[in-house]
């Protein structure tokens, strides 16, 4: 029973330390000890094993005394190291913020500590979150669990990338470090590593988790959600993680849905949408296919299929990658060596040349190109041609979903145009890494719920995810719509453990 | 519109990334290559069309105009202020001498 | 109105004056955090993490300095906007934490409004009326010091994130004089509407001044702009010192260039600031962590029914109701202190006189206006505790009742401002009365007369100068309590 620990789901963590089948803290040192032995994965930039324990005591206790013990109860997870965590380093996985204790907590991991969750350390990711493939973070790049078989099924030893930017998530959960963590997706960053490690994670709808403390890429864009092996476990985490925010005034002042009680597989009367333009050209064949899995799938749990066009879908790439490095340039500028962080002073430098050598030295190549191309969008003359147009765009891709949603409830589509591609194959060029997330963005741009789900395995043995994108605030529709496809999917596949 | 070096390197001073003449020549392609891409937008179609200023409809909403109402959001935290501070001096934070 | 021009060597230069005024929004938190607003404190001691731009921090919109905003907004009859919406200004400096100040470029709360400003006291209703091109809400940056350390300036974030409205005239000002009368209207709004307590020496307003030359009636010249000048005086000295800079160097056969400069108060002269050599481009873009500011027309209506009576209409009512001289409806209602203490001490002296306001009003205003600040001026340490509406409501009542002169009004107000006595109670114990009985006067004038026979007699001669002496003598003989306009009635009949 013991060793199985670190096999179980949130849910089913909650259950047994709830019902005394074993303690929190046994829990709890399971995990910190995977984390321990993992660090060929480079998925944590630092592990907090002492306070996995001190909450999992804390669990132990309140159990001790009859109390309730929290949606979270004796849950330890990942915190991606994009959200603030009081008295622990916060990096954003950047030089910049080496060093960098806040004194504050973010309000999702706030909230997850009160659900009775504790923290095994703080994940890797892209730098800023800003990556599709967690090659660029200050603190090494983080390696997938999963190796890709060759023609005889025989597992290769490339390293593949695990996604990004919330790779250090999907990593450690797919390789059993972590039974759920914190995500943040502005562009994908939730779903594509979910799809590339055969794990699952929703983008709540935009509002409905408090950017208060988590580090700011794109700020209209941004939102946070929970990764974790399957769809109820979801649920569970983003129940505990949403909710108004009176310090965040793009906050969505509405009850949080009780999603988890809500979860039902039955499609029946549902109508599923099949964006056709999601259909391109020299679409991988693997994809195409699991894609009409999904739809079988769906039928199968009594849906019914129904065409859909979403006419501005090839514009959502370019739209994102205006408007996210112009937020951007400016979300970033007030790393300046001034009140924290790095600060590089060179001999007999003034305060312009402080900023320009801090910010040379503490910003990586990836987050440097995305800050010059927001600068240049911006800078005068050009805003309205790029911003602006950008915006309207978006606006017209906002659109497009709002008709598609009088069509049908859901939406069904690849979550990425590949399977985990090689760490390496994608960095000498920008456009063919950020071409990686075209399925996603148009979501991230309109604000809406999407999650992905595993699939199955591809005939490499790689882990491929479907996407079910829904209304605003219909997370719920989008998670029994996943729950249909995890039923028969099927999918039980893990990483064979090599690190 | 595509930029050239004396482009780049005049926003890199905008956004106060100090670059060298080698970063910023190796910048001009990538930079194009992205604009380049990204300027397919122009293709579309958006009279009538006001840029999206809200992802989800909702409306601004204020603040009761009350001190320190949110300890995490209120002043008088000096210490908090100045924890990760590179210079701090005083209850100050140091920066190289400014000539104003 | 003015006719002010600088004398060139190659003839006379028109000035073009636009403003922009920087003014602290009166308000107990700052405009996007929950951190004190109070002058003074520590150094970063209110300052909020989210006024330090930490990772991950958000601002939230304090719905007060709105409101102060639109209010002012109003009092100067101008366009308020149902949507506006926070733009930033992106540019690097050590008192701007975020890298960027939150402030309306696009779509700012407040349009296109007026107010009329007059150069003459004693004719406060011929006015030039002065066009204001909007109100914006900003944030305030912090505060560098330079003097404290031989390498470094230290940063103090306090007045970091304050809420300001800038107040964007239009170039529609002519000379020093104009420039003064509208930032002292604006400031007398600003203090009657309570949106900003005006305290130009803490820095609570202060004006960026605009200023460039023209031959009268040509094309527009460059202007330079003159940052955060914060005295009315200063204003004017700005003003008089870039324009017959610019003559200098345009006659010289040189150009202005477009640039920001820096007052020294201390030589009264500009110079180029150095700090903002470089042009900025700000790039301004909607901020994204704020969404677009709806405001329905009950929060209008509110703001709407919260004004005061304003200056001009205040002016107008004291001419038209109060019979009051233009000059001192002006000076009255020209600050909210002024005319707060008047109505209050017009108000407690009618209820003790029982009488209408408006008989007592000229006397009530000469007393606030001339009277009592000459008094005040001439005691040492004067405790202000004591001076009260109700102590000055009393003298003006012995005043009005002819119970007091005029001198001994003033005596017993010195006693008021000294000891915080009660005016009927020194006047009484103090002899400070004046006696108007009839009889008793005509007792002494008829004896006095009677005395000085020869004078009388001089008088009656037609030596007219010597009336004067006989009122000496009497007001001596009654000790200085006769009433002098009895007395002067009286010896005047009596002499013939
Ligand atoms: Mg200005
Ligand atoms: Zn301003």
């Amino acid at each position: 029973m013991m060793s199985n620990l670190t096999e179980l789901t949130v849910a089913a963590i909650r259950k047994g330390v709830a019902d005394g089948d074993f303690t929190a803290v046994e829990v709890a040192e399971a995990f910190n000890g995977n984390v321990a032995a993992a660090d060929a994965l480079n998925a944590f930039i630092v592990a907090t094993p002492e306070k996995a324990i001190a909450a999992a005591e804390a669990v132990d206790a309140k159990r001790a005394k009859g109390e309730s013990l929290g949606k979270m109860g004796g849950v330890p997870i990942g915190m991606k190291d994009l959200f603030a965590t009081d008295g622990v380093q916060t990096t954003a996985a950047s030089h910049m913020l080496e060093g960098f204790v806040p004194q504050y907590e973010s309000t999702v991991s706030q909230k997850l500590w009160d659900a009775g969750a504790g923290m095994l350390g703080k994940l890797n990711l892209d730098q800023f979150a800003m990556g599709s493939s967690n090659e660029t973070s200050y603190f090494g790049n983080v390696i997938s669990p999963w190796r890709r078989n060759d023609a005889n099924g025989v597992p290769g030893n490339a390293a593949l990338a695990p996604g990004g930017s919330s790779g250090g998530s999907s990593s450690a959960i797919a390789a059993r470090l972590c039974p759920a963590a914190t995500g943040t997706d502005t562009g994908g960053s939730i779903r594509q590593p979910a799809a590339f490690t055969g794990i699952t994670g929703i983008k709540p709808t935009y509002g409905r988790c408090s950017r208060w403390g988590v580090v700011a890429f794109a700020s209209s864009l941004d939102q946070a959600g929970p990764m974790a092996r399957d769809v109820t476990d979801c649920a569970i985490m983003l129940e505990a993680m949403a909710g108004f925010d009176p310090k965040d005034s793009t906050s969505l002042d509405m009850p949080v849905p009780a999603w988890e009680a809500g979860l039902n597989p039955d499609m029946k009367g549902k109508k599923v949408g099949i964006p056709r333009e999601y259909r391109m050209d020299g679409m991988d064949d693997e994809i195409a296919k699991s894609w009409d899995d999904g739809i079988a799938w769906l039928k199968d749990a009594g849906a019914q299929v129904v065409d859909i066009s979403l006419p501005h879908t090839k514009y959502a790439l370019p739209a994102y990658y205006i408007i996210a490095p112009a937020e951007a340039s400016s979300n970033l500028a007030r790393y300046d060596g001034v009140r924290y962080g790095l600060r590089d002073l060179p001999e007999g430098a003034g305060l312009q040349d402080m900023y320009a050598a801090t910010r040379a030295d503490g910003f990586g190549a990836e987050v440097k190109r995305r800050i010059m191309i927001g600068t240049y969008v911006l800078s005068a003359g050009f805003y309205d041609a790029y911003y602006n147009q950008a915006q309207r765009v978006r606006a017209l891709i906002a659109r497009d979903f709002e008709q598609a949603f009088e069509q049908c409830d859901v939406i069904l589509a690849p979550t990425c145009p590949s399977a985990a591609f090689a760490l390496g194959d994608k960095t000498s060029d920008p456009l063919s890494m950020y071409l990686n997330d075209v399925f996603a963005v148009p979501a991230s741009l309109a604000g809406l719920p999407a999650m992905s789900v595993p699939a199955g395995l591809n005939s490499e043995g790689l882990p491929l995810g479907l996407q079910i994108i829904g209304r605003a605030f219909d997370e719920q529709g989008v998670l029994n719509a996943g729950l249909a496809i995890e039923q028969r999917a099927g999918f039980t596949a893990k990483p064979e453990k090599w690190w | 519109m595509s930029v050239d070096k004396a482009t780049v390197a005049k926003i890199a001073s905008l956004a106060r990334i100090r670059m060298t003449d080698a970063e910023v020549e190796a910048m001009v392609p990538e930079l194009n290559q992205i604009l380049g891409w990204v300027e397919q937008l122009g293709e579309v179609d958006c009279a009538g069309i006001e840029p999206m200023t809200a992802v989800i409809p909702n409306t601004l909403r204020l603040r009761d105009d009350v001190v320190d109402a949110d300890p995490l959001t209120g002043g008088g935290v000096r210490e908090k202020v100045l924890a990760n501070a590179p210079a701090a001096e005083h209850g100050f934070f140091g920066v190289p001498k400014v000539i104003e | 109105m003015s006719n002010y021009t600088i004398q060139g060597a190659t003839g006379e230069w028109e000035v073009v004056i636009g403003l922009e005024v920087h003014a602290q929004v009166t308000s107990n938190a700052k405009l996007f955090s929950g951190a004190a607003t109070a002058f003074g404190a520590e150094p970063n001691t209110q300052v909020s993490l989210v006024d330090a731009a930490m990772p991950g921090m958000l601002p939230v919109p304090n719905r007060e300095c709105i409101r102060q905003a639109v209010r002012t907004g109003m009092a100067i009859d101008a366009q308020i906007n149902k949507w506006s919406r926070f733009d930033r200004k992106n540019y690097f400096y050590a008192d701007l934490p975020q890298g960027y100040q939150i402030s309306q470029l696009y779509h700012p709360l407040v349009g296109e409004g007026h107010l009329d400003i007059s150069l003459d006291d004693k004719n406060p209703d011929a006015v030039k009326r002065i066009g204001v091109e909007r109100i914006h809400v900003e944030q305030d940056a912090g505060k560098l010091m330079h003097d404290q350390h031989p390498t470094m300036s230290y940063v103090d974030l306090n007045r970091s994130g304050v809420a300001l409205m800038e107040i964007v005239s239009k170039p529609d000002m002519r000379s020093p004089a104009e420039a003064g009368a509208y930032v002292r209207k604006l400031r007398a709004i600003l203090r009657y509407v309570g949106s900003c307590d005006g305290n130009m020496e803490e820095g609570s307003m202060r004006a960026d001044v605009n200023v460039s030359v023209r031959k009268p009636g040509g094309e527009l010249g460059t202007r330079t702009e003159t940052k955060n000048v914060n005295s009315v005086r200063f204003v004017m000295q700005v003003i008089e010192y870039e324009a017959n800079r610019q003559v200098d160097v345009i006659e010289n056969g040189g150009a202005v260039n477009q640039e920001t400069r820096l007052f020294d108060p201390d030589t009264g002269t500009t110079r180029t600031m150095r700090s903002k050599e470089d042009a900025h481009d700000y790039r301004y873009f909607p901020d994204p962590d704020l969404l677009p500011l709806e405001l329905d027309d009950a929060f209008l209506d509110a703001c709407r029914a919260s004004l005061p009576e304003l200056p001009d209409a205040k002016r107008l009512r004291y001419e038209n109701e109060l019979g009051m001289t233009a000059y001192n409806a002006g000076q009255l209602t020209m600050d909210v202190d002024v005319y707060k203490r008047f109505e209050d001490i017009l108000a407690a002296t009618a209820i003790k006189l029982d009488k209408p306001e408006k008989a007592v009003a000229t006397q009530v205003a000469n007393w606030v206006l001339s009277v009592a600040p000459g008094v005040k001026n001439a005691v040492p340490d004067v405790d202000e505790a004591n001076d009260t509406t109700g102590a000055n409501a009393g003298i003006l009542a012995l005043l009005a009742s002819d119970t007091v002169s005029g001198g001994q009004a003033k005596e017993i107000y010195e006693i008021v401002l000294k000891t915080g006595r009660e005016p009927e109670e020194i006047a009484e114990t103090e002899g400070l009365k004046q006696n108007s009985d009839t009889g008793a006067i005509e007792a002494v004038v008829d004896e006095v007369l009677a005395n000085n026979a020869e004078k009388v007699a001089e008088y009656r001669g037609g030596k007219d100068k010597l009336f004067g002496f006989f009122v000496g003598q009497t007001m001596k003989a009654m000790k200085g309590q006769g009433n002098p306009a009895v007395v002067n009635e009286i010896l005047k009949a009596k002499l013939g």
